[in-house]
């Protein structure tokens, strides 16, 4: 169905929380514990907006601007994504290079914030995270190239919305190998094991959660809320690329889009139960493979 | 078929340069011992007899086990650090790999295709995996991986001969297997002589005999 | 004839790893050797059929590098029975760091000897490119334990580049022997082994693009067995920690053999057509090595270094001669057949001088010709011989090469040829002369040693036979010479 619609926006900026709370749980029932009920990143982020805010006096205008633009960002992010068999609101040619570039506008942002602080550790996290996101940065942009390439769109929507059965017979090596790289991506894009872990609040090993360190309140939910549909976002590329179904009705392809994403969030916390960490030193290798896995499949999709 | 198993060569080929274990070095090379007796197997699928999947399974059981085992008891005497320092980071040799495999790419685009060509995908490959199989022996400094990169370039030249040669299959793989036999074996001695005698395998301090300042 | 030929010294080598008693095996030895001189002779005299098929054949050239290998084995086989008499048994002191070292046992290095030459006999027979590649190999692994009879780090050292850089380029002439079936793939040249005959018959219907890859892979391949610069590194290493008679049949036999390989890909480009592609390589890598022996030996301290520096210089004139082509294939032909037997001359005088000095270093020793008066005469005739002067042997073949070169108009290449010729020239003769005049020193042998007659005379019988090639070349030489160079176009 090529009629854009709703629907992908709609349900990334209302199942985002959801999706961390599927991860949280999985994790929680590997762990032998019952863990949080799904719905509760809801409630942590209701509870967040109804608490006041402190801001220290070293911090600037960008300090506020910080959560609130990226998550602007990342709301018009959501809108350039298909999902299911629907296209998404806006799509143009390239639009995939302003969709990673919002992306990165959100992480920006962000930085700058933690910079703003004047904190070390904020600092710390802050050149981590922008060093991991440079090198993750041609594994997604030569990943979706090579996609773009099989199928011949330089657009998100028909990109997708192309990968079909026949697709996947006759380049499946191409596109396993682009699956793997977005999958190496997702986990570090959003600052997930083994890359970072999310549950971690040592200093020294935080990369993500260093960097919101000082935000409360309603900037922390606009922060939690953006680093949510960012992971809904990625995911949905991923599952994208992977679930070659499309039937006619729009619906169907959706349910089954949704259930391929809570699949992948169950898939994100049985990997983060299994495997410890990396070293620090170690994480530009995995990127750097992670690369070479897309140039790759670029390497073979042009041939 | 075919593809997928020659695509795993290539990311085998990778995983050997971004690792710096050597006992991880060793399992990727056994791995690709075994990938190149599928490689055999579906290189031989229309010629009949009880040759081919005989010698597939020698040649798999020799790469995929034997030498494995050998040079883990050699490293295991040797009694050495495990961890392989190379000349050259890992990060910066992956990349030089996607390099190579480029060049390996235009290289093969070059050469008119021979004519049973098993997939369009074999020579690249194979000349892929005998550029990484220098790359190692260059770039590596204990003797074992220098051993491991010989497997590798040995890898590679099998796996042109298999996907591309035609004839009697059997001299090519006879060949190949008889060069990695005896060379395995006597390097799996000179590696012990080197580890008994220095202490280390660290063929970068093998510099006694030079030209100037003795 | 051929099957005895290999027979023999396999057979004598397994049964010399069993001997127990030294006397009796190195008097198997020197028989072997001289059954292999007498068998080579015959054949000169009678044409041996081809054999397994056509794989196994003698033809000219094939002969001609048998003779020399079979006449540089006799001559190492002699000095050794003397050498391993003399090699005491149990722990020895090093002359250089000190420390005690044990020997490979004795059976060992027999046995190998023995193996190295009919793995050697194999290439110079073989008449199929895989076969010539399994003897070439066979030739490396048994080398490999020669170079490691002396115990210690230094020599392990050398056999581990030796052993490596070797295998290598043995592995990139695999991948050509490769190229070289897909070249000849679907043209109605099946025959796996790629028979020389075969492929010099059809040798138009070869595809070009696959026949000249191959070719460079062959280049490169065999050439770093060869020696040839850039691939020469484990050469000077491994010629000067292993023993001197080992130094001689590496230097002299097995250098040949090696670029026997090359010469058979020549062979067969220059029937399908594709001669001058190879021409330019093989002037380059030519003057290259000579280049590298031209910066290495001057000034070179270690004098077995030297003499193996010298090898690369005169593997770089052999190729030069190949690759300019015409008359300087005779040169070439002849040279190898002079630069072998002063080469392996040299290396067992070396031997002696090391056995009476105890120091491998030129600046050490003096007075050669006084303290060991029938070396000392080798050693500086041998000089002269190997640096091209009259009345050698040598002499004739590098002018003939350099006519040939003037004669083509490459007038830089001629140049080039003298000039580091002349450098090379200066370089060894100062060092050999300052060692074999003046005084010696009194901290090393000052004693005039007794030569045991073994030790020297195979030098003095080399030395001899290539200052008559320099004088007058028997018409029986010639003719085979020139064969050999015909069959190279």
């Amino acid at each position: 169905m090529s009629v854009p619609s709703l629907l992908p926006a709609a349900l990334a900026l209302g199942l985002a929380p959801l999706l961390v709370g599927v991860i949280t749980r999985t994790k929680a029932v590997i762990a032998g514990r019952v863990g949080q009920p799904l719905l509760q990143p809801y409630r942590d982020l209701r509870k967040l907006m109804r608490k006041g805010a402190v801001y220290s006096r070293t911090t600037t205008w960008v300090f506020r601007a910080g959560p609130v633009v990226g998550l602007a960002a990342t709301v018009l992010a959501s809108a350039l994504v298909p999902y299911g068999g629907s296209f998404a609101l806006v799509s143009f040619p390239g639009d995939l290079f302003v969709f990673a570039y919002l992306l990165a506008l959100t992480r920006f942002f962000t930085v700058i914030a933690a910079l703003d602080t004047g904190s070390s550790f904020e600092g710390m996290g802050a050149s981590r995270e922008v060093t991991f996101s440079a090198l993750a940065e041609p594994a997604l942009l030569l990943g979706l190239a090579a996609v773009a390439r099989m199928t011949g769109s330089l657009s998100l929507s028909p990109i997708l919305s192309r990968v079909t059965v026949e697709v996947w017979a006759q380049a499946a090596p191409a596109l396993a190998l682009v699956a793997a790289a977005l999958l190496v991506v997702f986990l570090v894009e959003n600052g997930r094991i083994p890359v970072d872990d999310p549950a971690t609040h040592l200093e020294l090993t935080m990369i993500h959660e260093v960097m919101i360190l000082d935000h409360g309140g309603p900037d922390l939910a606009f922060i939690l809320y953006a680093a949510a549909v960012k992971l809904w976002l990625l995911g949905t590329l991923l599952i994208g690329v992977v679930l070659p179904v499309h039937s006619d009705n729009r619906w169907l392809d959706s349910a089954a889009a949704t259930v391929a994403m809570l699949a992948l969030g169950v898939l994100t916390g049985l990997i983060e139960s299994s495997m410890a960490r990396l070293r620090l030193v170690r994480v530009p290798n995995l990127l750097v493979g992670a690369g070479v896995l897309s140039v790759l499949a670029l390497l073979l999709v042009l041939r | 078929m075919v593809e997928m198993v020659l695509i795993c060569i290539v990311l085998t080929n990778f995983a050997l340069l971004g690792s710096s274990r050597l006992s991880a070095c060793i399992r990727l090379v056994a791995l690709q011992g075994v990938l190149l007796g599928f490689l055999t197997l579906l290189a031989r699928e229309s010629a009949l007899s009880v040759r081919a999947p005989v010698l597939a399974l020698t040649s798999t059981g020799l790469k995929g086990v034997a030498f494995p085992w050998l040079l883990s008891r050699a490293l295991r005497d040797a009694d050495v650090r495990r961890e392989v320092e190379p000349f050259v980071g890992q990060s910066l040799s992956m990349l030089l790999g996607t390099l190579a495999l480029a060049a390996s790419l235009w290289l093969a685009a070059r050469l008119p295709q021979p004519n049973p060509a098993l997939s369009p995908l074999v020579v690249p490959v194979a000349f892929f995996t005998i550029l990484m199989g220098l790359f190692l022996i260059v770039s590596r400094k204990t003797a074992l991986s220098q051993v491991l990169g010989y497997l590798v370039l040995e890898n590679g030249i099998y796996a042109f001969g298999v996907g591309v040669v035609e004839g009697t299959p059997m001299l090519v793989e006879l060949r190949v297997l008889l060069d990695l036999l005896v060379a395995v074996l006597v390097m799996g001695i000179v590696v012990f002589h080197i580890g008994r005698e220095f202490d280390h395998i660290d063929t970068d301090q093998l510099t006694v005999l030079r030209d100037w300042d003795r | 004839m051929i099957p005895a030929l290999l027979l023999i010294p396999t057979l004598a080598g397994l049964v010399a790893y069993f001997v127990r008693a030294n006397a009796p095996r190195r008097m198997l030895l020197v028989l072997a050797g001289v059954a292999h001189a007498t068998l080579t002779g015959a054949t000169w005299v009678a044409e041996p059929a081809p054999w397994w098929g056509g794989w196994l054949g003698l033809d000219g050239l094939g002969r001609l590098f048998l003779s020399i290998t079979s006449v540089l084995f006799l001559a190492a086989a002699v000095y050794a029975a003397a050498y391993l008499r003399r090699e005491m048994p149990g722990g020895r002191e090093d002359f250089e760091e000190g420390f005690l070292f044990d020997n490979a046992p004795e059976a060992t290095f027999t046995a190998c000897l023995l193996l190295f030459l009919a793995a050697m006999t194999l290439v110079t027979t073989s008449q199929a490119f895989g076969l010539l590649w399994i003897a070439v190999e066979a030739t490396t692994l048994a080398s490999a334990p020669l170079i490691y009879f002396h115990r210690h780090h230094r020599s392990l050292e050398a056999t581990w580049k030796y052993l490596l850089i070797c295998s290598v380029g043995i592995a990139l002439a695999l991948l050509g022997n490769f190229f070289l079936a897909v070249a000849a793939s679907g043209h109605g040249i099946t025959s796996v082994g790629l028979v020389l005959s075969d492929l010099l018959h059809g040798a138009s219907d070869l595809r070009v693009a696959w026949l000249r890859a191959a070719f460079l892979l062959f280049l490169v391949g065999y050439g770093t067995k060869v020696g040839l610069a850039p691939l020469h590194t484990w050469l000077p290493d491994a010629h000067s920690e292993a023993p001197s008679v080992v130094s001689a049949l590496l230097s002299g036999a097995l250098l040949n053999c090696a670029l026997l390989g090359i010469m058979r890909a020549q062979q067969v480009c220059a029937a399908a057509g594709q001669a001058a592609f190879g021409q330019g390589l093989l002037i380059g890598f030519g003057l290259l090595s000579m280049a590298v022996a031209a910066v290495f030996i001057p000034g070179q301290s270690d004098y077995k270094r030297m003499l193996a520096y010298s090898s690369v210089e005169h593997m770089g004139i052999l190729t030069l001669g190949l690759g300019l082509g015409g008359a300087a294939t005779f040169g070439s032909m002849l040279h190898a057949v002079n630069h072998s037997l002063t080469k392996a001359a040299l290396f067992l005088v070396a031997g002696n001088i090391l056995a009476a000095y105890r120091s491998k270093s030129a600046d050490d020793v003096r007075g050669v010709l006084r303290t060991l008066p029938v070396s000392g005469v080798v050693w500086v005739a041998a000089l002269f011989a190997i640096t091209g002067s009259p009345p050698f042997g040598s002499f004739t073949s590098e002018l003939t090469i350099l006519k040939a070169a003037l004669d083509q108009g490459r007038a830089t290449v001629a140049i080039t040829y003298l000039a580091l010729l002349a450098v090379i020239f200066v370089g060894m003769a100062t060092a050999v002369l300052g060692m074999a005049q003046g005084a010696p020193n009194d901290a090393r042998v000052p004693t005039a040693r007794r030569e045991p007659l073994l030790s020297v005379a195979p030098a003095v019988a080399l030395v001899g036979v290539v200052l008559l090639l320099g004088l007058y070349i028997p018409p029986v030489v010639r003719s085979a010479i020139e064969s050999a160079a015909s069959a190279l176009g």
